[in-house]
């Protein structure tokens, strides 16, 4: 019989703030988090906005010698992974360390600290490189280091793909509890790539919004103005626990993941397939690990990233999933309110959903005040809804063609 | 610079990449020992000092060093020749 695994504490670092319940009070009220770039070396690309955090104090977490030799995105990481701890009450002094684990994502590592020590290496020559340089770009700094801040012995790893990486890390962990391989995983996503690398990146494809307006309305998924997606960074962390060990230890319980699926496009790099076959496989997937029928989802968290192509193809994959019950599933992409961050957003996307099951209300997709038509399903626009969230959807879709949705329910 | 500033600024950078009191550092404070230090923040403390202070310490120079006074001794003799 696999164990059933539920969440049982979460933690986030975000453009809309780094408090649990105060983030999801402005993504209800529909609040946007994202800015202009008025950074100096930042400010030069042709998109000019962004979701950063600026609420985000690393030393309420960690001594002012870590912060320098630990780069944003593990920052990031692992004070989430302190407010998530916390929230759980769980006391690791008190648990066996070979059975609690971290498997976090991660899109790409130390953007930041990668170019910095570059610009030495070119203007100072190599004897002037930090030797924090390498432990602080890898991206698997971030379970690392939340491994060492606990004591934790059991599997700790990072996974990269994409934006998918979050939803990943979770599906991970979700087997790995459920196949009896650990009790804990401290799971979830991180990235901070509003870096001059990053930037520079997504501008030279295309990819981000260059929309001369009001920051908080750029991003705008699935609406006739939508031009690309506004780059954010952050993190979202979760507890996974194994429900007998959470019951035993009398530990709050925000919900129970109920599956999880996966699938590759296996055609094009970045470009999504318009007719969304391969996400709608993972989303079916999601479904059959779960042993649900799609009129058993109330809610999806959409991927949403206000690409032209991509709301298309996650439009339409939704309709190949779940048939004509896609046309009476309310869904919202909280990329509206912070952005897209990228191989964290899955981890922020998965407490949303949690929350929406908790509170029986649905974030609103901002900014949706001109519908594409061909994008005809209930976005839940403006205004959050009240809805009876008993099982929920999270889709992530990432670049390297991943599609994977996650799943979760209300724990009864 | 005379001995007792270069003593005052390089016992402050070691306070503050180490993030110990400065209070408790003499010159005979060992680096790794009673500091904490390990090989990591040893390399980039050999980098900060030589940014401070615009100088070179070279790679046999910091082999040898252990203690805060030999730090000291280091960026005296080089800034005496420079």
């Amino acid at each position: 019989m696999p164990k059933r695994v539920v969440v049982t504490g979460v933690g986030l670092v975000t453009p809309l703030g780094c408090r649990v319940e105060e983030v999801w009070r402005g993504l209800c009220a529909g609040k946007s988090g994202i800015r202009s770039i008025t950074e100096e070396p930042l400010s030069v690309f042709r998109a000019k906005i962004a979701g950063i955090c600026d609420d985000f104090v690393p030393e309420d977490y960690v001594s002012v010698k870590d912060t320098r030799k630990l780069d944003r995105f593990t920052l990031f990481a692992l004070a989430s992974a302190i407010d998530a701890v916390k929230a759980s009450g769980l006391d690791f002094s008190k648990e066996d360390p070979f059975r609690c684990g971290v498997i976090t994502g991660c899109g790409v590592g130390g953007l930041g600290e990668i170019t910095r020590q570059q610009d030495r290496l070119r203007n100072m020559g190599p004897g002037k490189i930090s030797p924090y340089t390498i432990p602080k770009i890898m991206a698997n700094a971030a379970p690392g280091q939340i491994a060492i801040h606990y004591g934790l012995h059991g599997p700790s790893y990072s996974i990269a793909t994409a934006c998918a990486s979050a939803n990943s890390a979770m599906s991970e962990s979700f087997r790995s509890i459920r196949l009896g391989e650990a009790d804990v995983v401290i799971t979830g996503g991180t990235e901070s790539a509003v870096t001059e690398l990053g930037l520079a990146g997504f501008c030279a494809m295309r990819a981000l919004s260059e929309r001369e307006t009001p920051p908080e309305t750029a991003s705008c998924p699935f609406d006739m103005k939508r031009d690309g997606f506004v780059i954010g960074e952050g993190a979202g962390i979760l507890i996974f626990e194994e429900l007998e060990h959470a019951k035993k230890r009398g530990a709050p319980i925000l919900g129970e993941v109920l599956g999880c699926g996966a699938t590759t496009d296996a055609s094009h790099i970045t470009q999504p397939d318009a007719e969304g076959v391969y996400p709608a496989e993972a989303m079916k997937a999601a479904l059959r690990c779960a042993a649900l029928a799609p009129e058993d989802l109330d809610y999806i968290n959409l991927h949403g990233t206000a690409t032209k192509l991509g709301d298309l193809a996650e439009t339409s994959a939704i309709k190949r999933a779940l048939g004509e019950y896609a046309y009476k599933i309310p869904m919202s992409s909280t990329k509206s309110h912070i952005g897209h961050l990228l191989g964290g957003s899955g981890g922020p996307e998965a407490i949303f959903s949690l929350l929406t099951i908790r509170d029986g209300v649905a974030p609103p997709t901002i900014n949706l005040t001109e519908p594409d038509p061909q994008c005809d399903l209930d976005y839940i626009p403006l205004t959050a809804r009240q809805i009876n969230a008993r099982r929920v959807m999270s889709n992530s879709f990432g670049f390297g063609g991943h599609n994977v949705c996650v799943i979760f329910g209300k724990y009864q | 610079m005379s001995s007792e500033e270069i003593k005052e600024k390089v016992i402050g950078i070691i306070a503050d990449q180490l993030g110990v009191d400065a209070k408790t550092i003499t010159r005979d404070t060992d680096i790794a020992n009673d500091l904490g230090a390990d090989s990591l923040d040893f390399a980039e403390l050999m980098i900060v000092f030589e940014e401070k202070f615009d100088i070179d310490i070279v790679e046999e120079d910091a082999q040898n060093i252990t203690t805060v006074g030999q730090v000291i001794d280091n960026i005296e003799k080089q800034l005496k020749t420079k």
